[in-house]
């Protein structure tokens, strides 16, 4: 019995050591990028929420500067009444945006106020129209940015707050792009898109650069997983269930077994 | 045969056209499992059940999912956020994918540790090698229909390595692919035999299940069963200790995908795929890690792809390259050493196949990789050999007992689980 | 483990048997749990997904449409008949008494502006597209529409007069937002 326990013992801690290591070979950003540090988060850990007003003014940091750029494909108008908005204000924030329809009676497409069953419209017609306004480089949608990234919302955070003035000695920027200390190789094609005061909030917190910085990663990290709270809480239902549930049947076992002695 | 419900006349009258209650009966209830099976035999049961749960989730995915190269990781992301539960049914199939294979690992394990391949059982251990192989292919294509950056790129470089087969590789991988690179035809095609392979695999394991059933199962002692007081019906002793087996994998499944959903994944299988941009590293899932350092260990592209297709299909061969005439491990002290040997080499080569072949990487891949030959061209045979192995038990039952009067010997209650459970019971 | 702790338990048959039982009661009702609980989400995910509902409403202008003519707008994936109606048609649907109908109901109640008629297209028999919105469509019988699968005829207020068609042509819920707007569903 020892033997055998010792024995999963050690297959389960190989396992973990394993693809921990195998993990942590591919975590690492190419040569020399460090890993973005972890930040303090509310909504990480078995019974992490997210916090309605900071999603609020995370969408609005999106909205005033994130959105010129870059798209939010997967998210739907009526998907803020998840972050706190009431449908009334979800139809007023739609509307604000026009969307492409048609074709009309006469063959023609048309441009029409967004309803909340629309989404996102992207800010360029196409990839290219994309790269031509932004140097060649393409602004990825950012519906699942968090999880299309090795370090997830740190390295979101990590991005945002990471900008150096001025390369440091040695490296040779080439045009147009900025020093970051996290992007892999340094060099980042978007410009600084946060500084301080840079929104000026609804809810008139304090716009520093690393509250900025943080609103706008814990909107990101809801776009990528809006599942995420009833995820957890059916986790934990079914979790304790099952165990309950062994545990009754494990002493059943016993008792059946005990009979063959 | 007559089972307990044979009271009931339409049983009865059901059972005289079609026998499924005696059939049941026979290989569900009263079947003679040895009864000092430990945990270790839970993990075939659980195998099953996790070919069911991959069914059942896998069938549910396909009404929402679209097979095209435009719109498959719309859809994907469609599942996740406007089906209902579909975010559940998502990380349930991605993450159960890894639990079959964590079970099935387990399973070949205690195969190669008890010696369960040898005679009379040679059959019923191909029967497992090509339900190995059938889930590595419905794994691969699998994979690929997410239509991630990973999916894009995996399925190319994968179906390029049958370019390396001689004369006709061009063809037959431009034949697979249905075009002259990875593209919607390849898409549409993977789909569909990824919706084929799990029934073939049914077929399979009906075959695997009906072979055990005739030459029964094989125990930790590794000696046969010699008289009924060597076995106990299947049903309740096995059938509730599997449902506690059942219940641990569920907990460890559910903590994945409640959790951790992406952990085992990749980040870039959430960008879209991309013909014209490479990841920097390409790595398959971790289940096919070792293959992948073995495939990388030879310089050849042909001896890489011949080399980790051998690595699985030598266990074809293991009956008779095995040549020790004693089963079990447990009485096999020098092959026990080397059994733990190996498994360490399989953990090694796994954990080379996640790092860029660099530096010593390289090397440490390729002495894995003769090493991993090398436990069965040279060291199994020679073993059978030379090795002194351990008397063996003269039958099951006198072994539990054996096992019980030395507990009773050391004043431990009868059933309490001390010391090693060759009683099989706790 | 267990078994010396039993020792300070109950060991009286009767105690044995009740614990047994329980145990066989708790683990056979979490089991029928279990089983609801991994039905009842493989039942859901079949529902209608979120971005489906959605789209359960549709918008239609309708200051384009002159009295007598018709138009078909699509809502959930199936046709709806608009007819701005003339007086004829309206007296022609309100002249009918209600009780004489197959399926009575009275034109009052299947309108709320009674220039306006407003159905689903979708013939009630056996779901075919009943003709008479097209400019030159056959009308049938009562003036309204004709089902060509088999032979259903409707009236001016989209009743069933004829036919093998059990019940009226449905009317969906809509509301106006204002002269020019109609909202369906």
């Amino acid at each position: 019995m020892r033997a055998q326990l010792l024995a999963i013992a050690v297959v389960v801690g190989l396992v973990f050591a394993g693809t921990s290591m195998a993990f942590s070979g591919t975590a690492q950003a190419s040569g020399g990028t460090p890993e973005a540090p972890d930040h303090d988060w509310k909504h990480t850990g078995v019974f992490g929420t997210f916090d309605r007003a900071e999603l609020q003014r995370g969408f609005q940091v999106f909205q005033e500067v994130c959105a010129s750029c870059h798209s939010l494909e997967f998210i739907a108008f009526r998907n803020l009444m998840e972050i706190g908005f009431s449908e009334e204000q979800v139809k007023a924030i739609a509307a604000e945006y026009e969307v492409e329809d048609g074709p009309d009676n006469e063959g023609e497409m048309f441009m029409r106020a967004a309803r909340p069953s629309d989404y996102f419209p992207a800010p360029f017609a196409n990839s290219q129209a994309a790269r031509f306004a932004n140097g060649g480089a393409m602004p990825p949608d950012l519906s699942v940015i968090v999880k299309a990234r090795d370090g997830g919302i740190n390295y979101l955070y990590g991005i945002l707050t990471g900008y150096e003035e001025e390369a440091p000695e040695g490296v040779d920027l080439a045009e147009g792009m900025s020093y970051n200390h996290y992007f892999p190789g340094h060099q980042i094609a978007m410009p600084e898109p946060l500084y301080e005061e840079a929104v000026e909030y609804a809810d008139s917190t304090e716009p520093t650069l690393e509250q900025l910085a943080n609103d706008v990663s814990v909107f990101l990290a809801w776009t990528a997983e809006p599942e995420m709270e009833i995820r957890k809480k059916t986790g934990l239902k079914v979790l304790i269930f099952i165990a309950i549930f062994t545990g009754l049947v494990y002493i059943i076992k016993r008792r059946i077994w005990a009979k063959l002695h | 045969m007559t089972t307990p419900l044979h009271r009931y006349r339409v049983v009865q009258w059901i059972d005289y056209r079609l026998p499924i209650f005696s059939w049941a009966n026979e290989h569900l209830v009263e079947y003679p499992a040895p009864r000092n099976l430990n945990y270790w035999w839970n993990f075939g049961s659980l195998a099953g059940i996790m070919l069911v749960v991959q069914i059942v989730t896998g069938i549910i995915l396909a009404m929402h999912y679209t097979p095209h190269v435009d719109l498959a990781f719309n859809s994907t992301e469609h599942i996740m956020r406007d089906v209902e539960w579909g975010w559940m049914m998502r990380y349930i199939h991605a993450n159960g994918a890894s639990m079959f294979f964590v079970v099935i690992y387990i399973h070949i394990f205690r195969g190669f540790y008890y010696g369960s391949y040898k005679s009379p059982r040679e059959i019923l251990w191909w029967m497992g090698v090509v339900i190995l192989f059938l889930m590595m292919g419905a794994s691969f294509l699998g994979y690929v229909l997410p239509w991630g950056q990973m999916s894009f790129w995996a399925a190319t470089v994968i179906t390029n390595l049958i370019s390396a087969i001689p004369w006709i590789g061009e063809t037959l991988v431009q034949w697979l692919w249905g075009g002259f690179s990875v593209d919607n035809p390849t898409l549409n095609r993977f789909f569909s035999l990824h919706y084929l392979l799990p029934f073939l695999l049914c077929g399979v394991v009906f075959l695997h299940l009906w072979a055990l059933h005739h030459r029964k199962s094989n125990n930790p002692l590794g000696i046969d069963i010699k008289s009924s007081k060597d076995t106990i019906p299947f049903s309740p002793y096995y059938t509730v200790k599997d449902m506690v087996g059942l219940g641990v994998m569920f907990f460890v499944l559910a903590i994945f995908v409640f959790y951790l959903p992406n952990f085992l994944g990749e980040s870039i299988n959430y960008i879209k795929a991309d013909p014209l941009v490479t990841p920097p590293h390409i790595v398959p899932e971790w289940y096919f890690l070792p293959y992948y350092a073995i495939l990388r260990a030879v310089p050849d592209k042909l001896g890489g792809v011949i080399a980790m297709v051998a690595s699985i299909a030598i266990l074809f061969v293991l009956p008779w390259l095995d040549t020790s005439k004693v089963r079990s491990a447990r009485f096999r002290p020098v092959y026990k050493q080397f059994f733990w040997i190996f498994l360490a080499d399989c953990f090694v080569l796994g954990w080379v196949g996640a790092n860029p072949p660099e530096g010593a990487f390289i090397l440490i891949g390729r002495i894995c990789s003769i090493y991993y030959f090398a436990h069965f061209l040279i060291i199994l045979p020679l073993l059978g050999k030379f090795e002194r192995t351990k008397p063996l038990p003269e039958s099951i039952h006198q072994a539990v007992l054996d096992k019980q009067g030395g507990d009773q010997a050391s004043g431990a209650p009868p059933g309490s689980s001390s010391g090693s459970a060759s009683g099989g019971s706790s | 483990m267990a078994e010396t702790a039993s020792e300070s338990e109950q060991t009286s048959p009767q105690g044995e048997e009740t614990r047994r039982d329980f145990l066989i009661l708790a683990a056979g009702a979490m089991g029928a749990m279990s089983v609801v609980g991994i039905a009842w989400p493989l039942i859901e995910t079949m529902n209608p997904s979120a971005d489906v509902l959605a789209l359960s409403t549709t918008e239609v202008d309708i200051s384009g449409v002159t009295v007598g003519q018709s138009i078909t707008v699509k809502w959930r994936g199936k046709p709806v008949f608009i007819r701005r109606r003339t007086q004829e048609e309206i007296d022609a649907a309100r002249a009918m008494a209600t009780d004489e109908l197959s399926d009575p109901e009275s034109d009052e109640a299947r309108v709320q502006q009674a220039e306006w008629l407003i159905l689903v297209g979708v013939c009630t028999h056996l779901g075919c597209i009943p003709l008479g919105n097209k400019f030159g469509d056959p009308r049938g019988d009562f003036g309204g529409w004709f089902c060509p699968c088999h032979g259903s005829h409707y009236d001016t207020s989209g009743r069933i007069r004829q036919g093998p068609a059990p019940k009226n042509l449905e009317v969906p819920t809509y509301k106006f937002l204002d002269d020019t707007l109609v909202q369906i569903g």
